[in-house]
């Protein structure tokens, strides 16, 4: 019986460091994993730099299936962490459901909106990135013929499509582009063999430049655009070191600054519907050492003055979402 | 406007790199069924393969040590295969779904914990991965009218992938047919118990069926992976691709040369489907590229309901051996 005591004290303590972790944010991770070099890395290194700043401590999980969403987003919740981000269209549903029920406890929730008044959602304006990856690649392609290679054949990659030709042909209107996706079932997104043989087929259509916005596909779009000596653009984090001096560019979605902003706002996280574009660096384009030889001074100047006037409102960056078609292309 | 444009070299060029590992995933399938053991857990042998042949390539630098440690992991999955469904009766199908299963969470769990690249590979190079091989006289052929650009631009400059998985057809055909292994095997799919009374052991040559099968898909899977364009593995990558062989194992009516055919078809509609540009100016109208990406199977419903001769099964397949006692 003398154990009791003891049994009774550590279940204190526990408690204790428990309610100590209470305001300590979550980060729950999609799929991908949190080292997928893209999106679910971007949202890491975002909360890692925060952690790295203030000293603070974050929980997170990276969930195995789908099922697990629901669970996952109440777990952290009933433990008292908030504020709770989760990166990645497919945790709307659950959150929907969920968030309800705790509305002392604020949620993030990146590329998808939900509707509730404890949640804060990030969408990023990718036609805007787009758009300058697009004048880039008409600048630096040789024979007027430049391609896009998506991966599911959704509005969201359209955007990314209808973005892109926008900026091609602001440089250049005679340009021609080329546009793929690679198919329309979520295997579209890891199928490198496919964005490899798309890569080809584009090559012999006569494109220089290829933009894949294609997940796991895109590495085989990389890789033969490389190997074929084709430029190509990366997309969501910076894959310009892939492959050094053949990776043009790449499209930047700041998923790392929309996480460290939630997190640094902690409980004084704002609700609302949130566009992170050109003009709160939510977006961008890559420059870096790997790609420095490609990117011009005259080109550089280009972007940066249509970065400009998109920001200022000059340039106007049509929305595939808004009305669900393209102006300068038809797919 | 021309018909000729959906055949250009560049087209068949892709059809022909897109067909192979169908066509080794198919020969896989025709062996194991032909054995009469159903076996729909291709698509997961091949993955396997294509992880482990990518990851101990990456590792060593050498393409030909990762092949045959992928077709060792793919011959793994076969012998569980196996002791399940041929040792233990079990039942085919499950057994083939549970390799589906293991190997597409398998694969990307060791890949996380081995690369740490969210489940993928490095991206190999130089002799880490198969390269194209240019046959004799390929270069000074190139400009010859006709034979040039056709032997230059499609028979030449594949991997040699490629061209093991085109020998395998007659190499499976003569098997099959004209030795007296071929002959067991074939029975033992039809008429497991016949072949039990000539005092020849029907468990043994399920087994065989079932590692031959193993070492097929193993190849597929190597040339998912590390041969040209192809560069490393991601999570599955094999999209499908080891049920669209069993469709074109039933288009083929369960035979060697019409698996060929079938998968040369198969690999074909996916390398126009790349091309909507060229649909369009051949035919004059635009095709919706995703009708092109059914088309394996709708055709595959067509034969399957009767059309063009009836595909019948090996007819002791799917059914556990029970000797009788």
């Amino acid at each position: 019986m003398t154990l009791t005591p003891k049994f009774l004290t550590a279940t204190a303590v526990i408690a204790l460091s428990a309610n100590a972790a209470m305001a300590d944010p979550a980060v729950l991770f999609d799929l991908g994993g949190k080292f997928d070099k893209s999106f679910n890395e971007s949202a890491f290194n975002g909360a890692q730099r925060w952690a790295d700043e203030t000293g603070g401590n974050f929980a997170e999980v990276e969930i195995q299936s789908d099922a697990q969403r629901e669970q996952a987003i109440r777990r952290f919740a009933e433990a008292g962490n908030n504020p709770i981000v989760m990166a990645g269209f497919a945790w709307a549903s659950a959150l929907d459901e969920v968030s309800a029920d705790y509305p002392d406890t604020k949620f993030q929730i990146i590329d998808m909106v939900v509707g509730q008044p404890n949640v804060r959602s990030i969408v990023f304006a990718e036609e805007q990135g787009s758009y300058l990856v697009g004048m880039l690649a008409a600048m630096a392609s040789e024979s007027g013929t430049v391609s896009f290679i998506g991966g599911m054949d959704i509005p969201l990659i359209r955007n990314f499509a209808c973005g892109y030709v926008q900026g091609a042909k602001a440089v250049n209107p005679d340009i021609n582009v080329i546009s793929n996706m690679t198919g329309t079932t979520p295997a579209a997104w890891n199928d490198p063999g496919k964005g490899s043989e798309l890569t080809l087929a584009q090559i012999s259509q006569g494109s220089d430049v290829v933009y894949a916005a294609a997940g796991g596909t895109g590495v085989g779009v990389l890789q033969t655009a490389a190997d074929n000596s084709i430029l190509s653009i990366g997309v969501d984090s910076n894959q310009n070191y892939l492959h050094p001096g053949k990776v043009l560019t790449s499209m930047l979605k700041r998923v790392d600054n929309a996480v460290y902003d939630a997190l640094s706002a902690g409980d004084g996280l704002e609700p609302g519907f949130n566009v992170m574009d050109l003009s709160n660096g939510g977006v961008g384009y890559a420059l870096d050492t790997f790609n420095a030889e490609l990117i011009s001074d005259d080109m550089k100047a280009a972007v940066d003055a249509a970065s400009a006037a998109i920001v200022a409102g000059e340039i106007a960056v049509h929305n595939y979402n808004s009305d669900e078609s393209c102006p300068v292309f038809e797919f | 406007m021309s018909i000729f444009l959906l055949f250009q070299i560049e087209v068949l060029d892709s059809a022909l790199r897109l067909a192979t590992p169908l066509l080794l995933a198919c020969l896989a399938g025709l062996f194991s069924e032909r054995a009469g053991i159903f076996d729909i857990g291709l698509e997961g042998k091949i993955l396997m393969s294509a992880f482990v042949s990518a990851a101990i390539a990456s590792v060593t630098g050498d393409v030909w040590l990762g092949m045959l440690a992928g077709i060792c992991a793919s011959l793994v999955l076969s012998l569980i295969h196996g002791v399940a469904s041929i040792t233990f009766r079990g039942d085919q199908l499950i057994s083939g779904v549970a390799i589906n299963f293991l190997a597409a969470g398998l694969s990307v769990v060791i890949a996380q914990s081995w690369f740490r690249e969210g489940g993928r590979t490095p991206q190999l190079s130089g002799d880490a991965r198969f390269s194209g091989i240019d046959l004799p006289f390929a270069n000074t052929l190139a400009d010859t009218p006709l034979i040039g650009p056709v032997y230059h631009g499609l028979i030449s400059g594949h991997t040699i992938l490629v061209y093991v998985a085109l020998l395998t057809v007659p190499l499976s055909w003569w098997i099959l047919f004209r030795t007296r292994f071929g002959l067991r095997l074939r029975a033992v799919g039809e008429n497991p118990a016949s072949v039990d009374t000539a005092g020849i052991s029907v468990v043994g040559l399920r087994f065989a069926a079932v590692m031959i099968c193993g070492i097929l898909c193993g190849l597929a899977g190597a040339q998912m992976a590390t041969a040209e364009p192809a560069a490393g593995f991601v999570k599955d990558m094999t999209a499908g691709r080891g049920f669209i062989a069993l469709a074109a194992l039933i288009f083929a009516k369960w035979r060697p040369w019409h698996a060929l055919y079938a998968c040369l078809l198969f690999g074909y509609l996916q390398a126009i489907a790349l091309r909507p540009d060229l649909i369009e100016a051949a035919l004059g109208f635009s095709v919706q590229t995703q009708l092109l990406d059914v088309l394996p199977y709708i055709l595959t419903v067509v034969i399957l309901a009767g059309f063009g001769g009836k595909a019948i099964p090996p007819r002791a397949g799917g059914e556990p051996y029970v000797k009788e006692r």
